[in-house]
This record gives C-alpha cells, structure tokens and sequence, in this order.
C-alpha cells in the first residue's frame, strides 16, 4: 500500500494553493484529481475574478488555474498529482480508496489529508426535467468552454446567481441567444455589475419567477414560467412561453463532502454554507486531527475564498506535520486576514454567519 | 428596482457622473460601481491614483475627478465591465465613449452601430472611432465611439447591425 505525508484531494482553486502552500513548508504531497486536467472549475472560467491581487484578482479563472500550475511545478520534487483518480473511500485508519482509471482500485494510506472536493449543482423540480436538453449550468459552462461544443441555439437561464449570470454572458459570446434569466428569488443573487453586463446586452432578468414546466417530445422544445408570490407560490394566469432548446439549471451548489462524513468528522447542516459542512477550526481542521477541509467543500463560497482557505489549510496541515516554517505565524494572520477581508462585506453577511456556526 | 432587473436607474447613474464642465475638459472614467463587493483593481491598475477603495476591500471605489485623467487603465481591469471613459472635449455635438466590449467579431473604425442603453433598447447610432485589442487588456477589447450628446448619461453598449 502506497504510503504518503500529505494527501489532497481534488486539485481545484483550493485543492492547488494548499498543496503549493504545504510544499513550500518542506511536506511531500499527493493530489488526487478524478478528471483529466487539473484546475478543477477554474479550467472553464473565462470571466475575469473579483477580489484583490492576493487572489489574482482581475486575471480569467483558465489563467489562474496555469499560474498555480506552474507553482506546482516548481515544487516538482515536492508534489505529485495523480489524474483520472477518483477518492472513493476514506477509511478511519485514514486509508483512501481510489479508482483510477476506471479500472486500477487501490489504497493509498495518509498521515495527514486535506479534502478539497469541491461542489455539485443543485437540481430543480419541475415537469419534464429529464428532457434533454435540460442541464446543469456548470455543465454547459464545461460544454462550451473546455469542449468548445454549442449545447443549442436558445437558452432559457434559470437562476440569476453569480453562474447564472456569468453563463449567461458566455453563452451570448459564443453566438447563442439568450431568451431569459429568471429567478425564484425577489431580488438578483448575483454581483450586480455581471447583471448590468447582461442587462444592457437586452437580456431581461425575470426576478420572482419560476418554471412551470418543461415541453418537448423528444428533447427540449419550449419552457412555461410564471411569476410567484412572495412565498413562492405560483401566481395563476401569469404563465409565459419560451421557444428554447436549452435549459440551464444554476440554482446553487452543495458542498460535496461525503468523504469526511464517511471519514467520521463532526458533520453540521448549515443552511448559510449551502448545505452539510465539516465542523472546523480556525486552522480548517475537522475534529479529527490532522483531517482539514478548505473550498467549497466547507461551504459555498467564491473561488478568491477557496485559493485563501487552501493556502490556510496547506500551511497548518504541514505544520501539524512537523514543517513549520520560520515566518508561520505571519502567514497564517495574513491568510486569515485576506479571508476576513472577501468576507467582510454585506455579501458577505451569510458566510460569516455560517462560519460562526460551523466553528470548532 | 436594480436589484430585480440589473438596470441602475437615471439617479443612480446621475451620481456616478461628474459635472458636465468635468466631461468637457477632457476624458475622464464613470465607474459604474453601486453594490458593496469584495474587489479592488481598479485602484490597483489606476497609474495616478485616482480610484480610491481603501483598507476594506469591500468599499465601492471612488473617483477623483480632479487626479482621473481618463487614460482608461482600468476599464479592462474591472472584472465587472463597469467602468467606460467618457470625453466631452471633442466636439460640441457629439462624446467619445470608451467602453470594453468581450464580443467576436470586433467592429470595425468607422462602422456604424446600433447603440444601446443599460436596459439592452436601441437608442441612437453610434460611429466606431478607434479598437484596441493589445496584450495588456487581457482579451477585453476596448472601442471607442462617437455618440451624440443628448445621448451621455443613456449610451452604455452597442450592437453591430446584423
């Protein structure tokens, strides 16, 4: 059995700047990555990212991905990333099971382990939504960008989130019309500025709106939606149709974490954080020592908050190894303190809340 | 009602604006800023240090009509689109917008477009009078068009004619 220090699972935003932040303290690091490239949702992002210059703020989230990837590669001798290597169990001896390859299943025993799973959309309920047709967003995010595959000719967006909108942009740059956003919700979840962007490219952004149903024989070919009240019921007679053959659902993520509760950590269901998250400290260790979480994983957030919370993680986790570097404390204040910053605003009201309550 | 639609209403953008002595002297950048994130390069990117944010990264930025020269450095920084450049010194009938634009194919200089306001509807014609598309703007094209005057605080996009 292929023993390692430290373990990190998924190679997106967060999974990469803990193993970089972990390497530079001296640890010897393993990756799993279950696709085939790593950068995790950072390889289809083509949209600049907010934050400030300690996130790479400014820069596209595909270019991001390569400026942590080259950091990787200077600590070649330091960390390793295995591709197509999905972890599918984590064992109490603190032994994970992967399958590799769709074929090679083996066990890989951690002295220390980070997971950085990431997230999974959330679906919707509605009439007709296994037509094809019907899609995540991410998913036609994934399509378009890392593929370069039209997913159709009209889109109906459900969803004015942060990705409902910012697929919505991409979508309309790759010559496929946009008929709608529209949103449960009375107000837009979105950063304003991306919902101006599509605003002002005539895309109307239908706020307390749902989808009735979906029609189509054999794929998608129209959606109802009609307006809904303030307790999201539908408001009768205010039915509209949309000739689309795309629907994208971005109704929100969900931690994807099921490796730490199989683990054993404390486990909370927080509604801020979108869902069930580890319980952790400060230094994102779960209550079991030398287990920590950093990213989505813990709790939906944006990608600027990933990166900080995987250096975060990185740093502790190495430390709690033994690789304790000379400027420690000062790194951590400021991973902390860049944290506290993309935390501190009105948007970030929920987060905090959620932190709070899912604190060690 | 920006909050349900995305379009920042005439006394949201009134505030943005400096006084119109201000635009006719020449160009100067309307950042189109109104809801409390956590992002700050346009403070970053400002040569002269003209946007401020401050500690907080959350703040919404602040421009200094007096220091801003409008050289228009922070208009494909903003990862929202929000700022343009605007310049009233041309001429008496007409300003210079400079706005980026992320669509394929670029028009060309001195095509005529459709332009448009922050709700999408088609407002005036609008003649491209420069494209610039260099490394430094990181696949955010700036254009620049010629817009007439009555039409300043409404402009904010174009379309090419099909």
């Amino acid at each position: 059995m292929r023993e390692v220090e430290l373990l990190i699972i998924g190679s997106g935003p967060a999974g990469l700047c803990a193993a970089i932040s972990a390497a530079s303290s001296g640890a010897k690091v393993l990756i799993l990555e279950r696709t085939f490239k790593p950068g995790g949702q950072l390889v289809k992002q083509t949209h600049m990212f907010f934050g400030s210059e300690s996130q790479y703020a400014s820069h596209r989230g595909v270019d991001i991905a390569g400026i942590l990837l080259k950091k990787v590669e200077e600590f070649g001798d330091k960390i390793e990333i295995m591709l197509n290597a999905t972890a599918v169990g984590f064992y109490e001896d603190n032994v994970v099971t992967v399958l590799k390859d769709e074929k090679e299943y083996f066990k890989i025993k951690a002295d220390s382990a980070i997971c950085a799973t990431g997230a999974f959309e959330k679906s919707l309920a509605f009439p007709n939504n296994d037509l094809p047709g019907i899609y995540g967003a991410g998913a036609v995010q994934t399509l378009m960008n890392v593929y370069g595959i039209r997913p159709g000719n009209r889109v109906l967006m459900v969803g004015a989130g942060n990705i409902g909108v910012i697929v919505s942009y991409q979508l309309m740059q790759a010559g496929i019309d946009v008929a709608a956003v529209l949103d449960a919700a009375p107000r837009i979840g979105a950063y304003l500025v991306h919902a101006s962007k599509l605003a002002r490219m005539g895309v109307p952004i239908l706020t307390s709106h749902t989808v009735k149903e979906a029609i189509g024989k054999d794929c998608l070919e129209a959606a109802v939606v009609c307006e809904v009240d303030d307790h999201f019921k539908p408001i009768p007679g205010t039915e509209k149709r949309y000739d689309v053959d795309v629907m994208c659902i971005s109704v929100g993520l969900s931690p994807l974490n099921e490796l730490l509760a199989m683990r054993g950590v404390e486990m909370k269901y927080v509604p801020q954080l979108s869902g069930s998250v580890p319980m952790r400290t400060e230094s994102c260790e779960t209550s079991i020592p030398g287990i920590f979480v950093a990213g989505d994983a813990s709790g939906i957030e944006e990608a600027s908050s990933a990166m900080a919370e995987g250096y975060l993680a990185g740093l502790c986790a190495a430390a709690k190894l033994g690789h304790v570097p000379e400027d420690f404390e000062k790194r951590k204040a400021e991973y902390l303190k860049q944290l506290e910053g993309l935390r501190s605003g009105p948007v970030g009201d929920r987060i905090r809340a959620g932190m709070k309550s899912s604190q060690l | 009602m920006f909050e349900k639609t995305g379009v920042a209403t005439r006394e949201m953008v009134m505030t943005k604006f400096p006084p119109i002595e201000r635009i006719n002297k020449g160009p100067i950048a309307i950042v189109e800023c109104y809801q409390k994130i956590p992002c700050n390069p346009c403070q970053t990117a400002c040569p002269f240090g003209a946007i401020h944010i401050g500690e907080d990264i959350n703040n919404i930025p602040e421009r200094d009509e007096n220091v801003c020269t409008g050289c228009g450095m922070c208009v494909a920084k903003c990862p929202g689109l929000s700022i343009m450049i605007v310049d009233g010194s041309k001429s008496e009938d007409t300003v210079e917008f400079r706005i980026p634009y992320e669509f394929m194919p670029l028009p060309e200089v001195g095509e005529k477009v459709v332009g448009l306001d922050r709700a999408g509807n088609p407002v005036c014609e609008a003649k491209v009078i420069k494209v610039m598309n260099p490394p430094s703007f990181d696949r955010t094209p700036v254009v620049t068009l010629e817009v007439g005057r009555e039409f300043l605080y409404d402009f904010r996009n174009f379309r090419r004619e099909a």
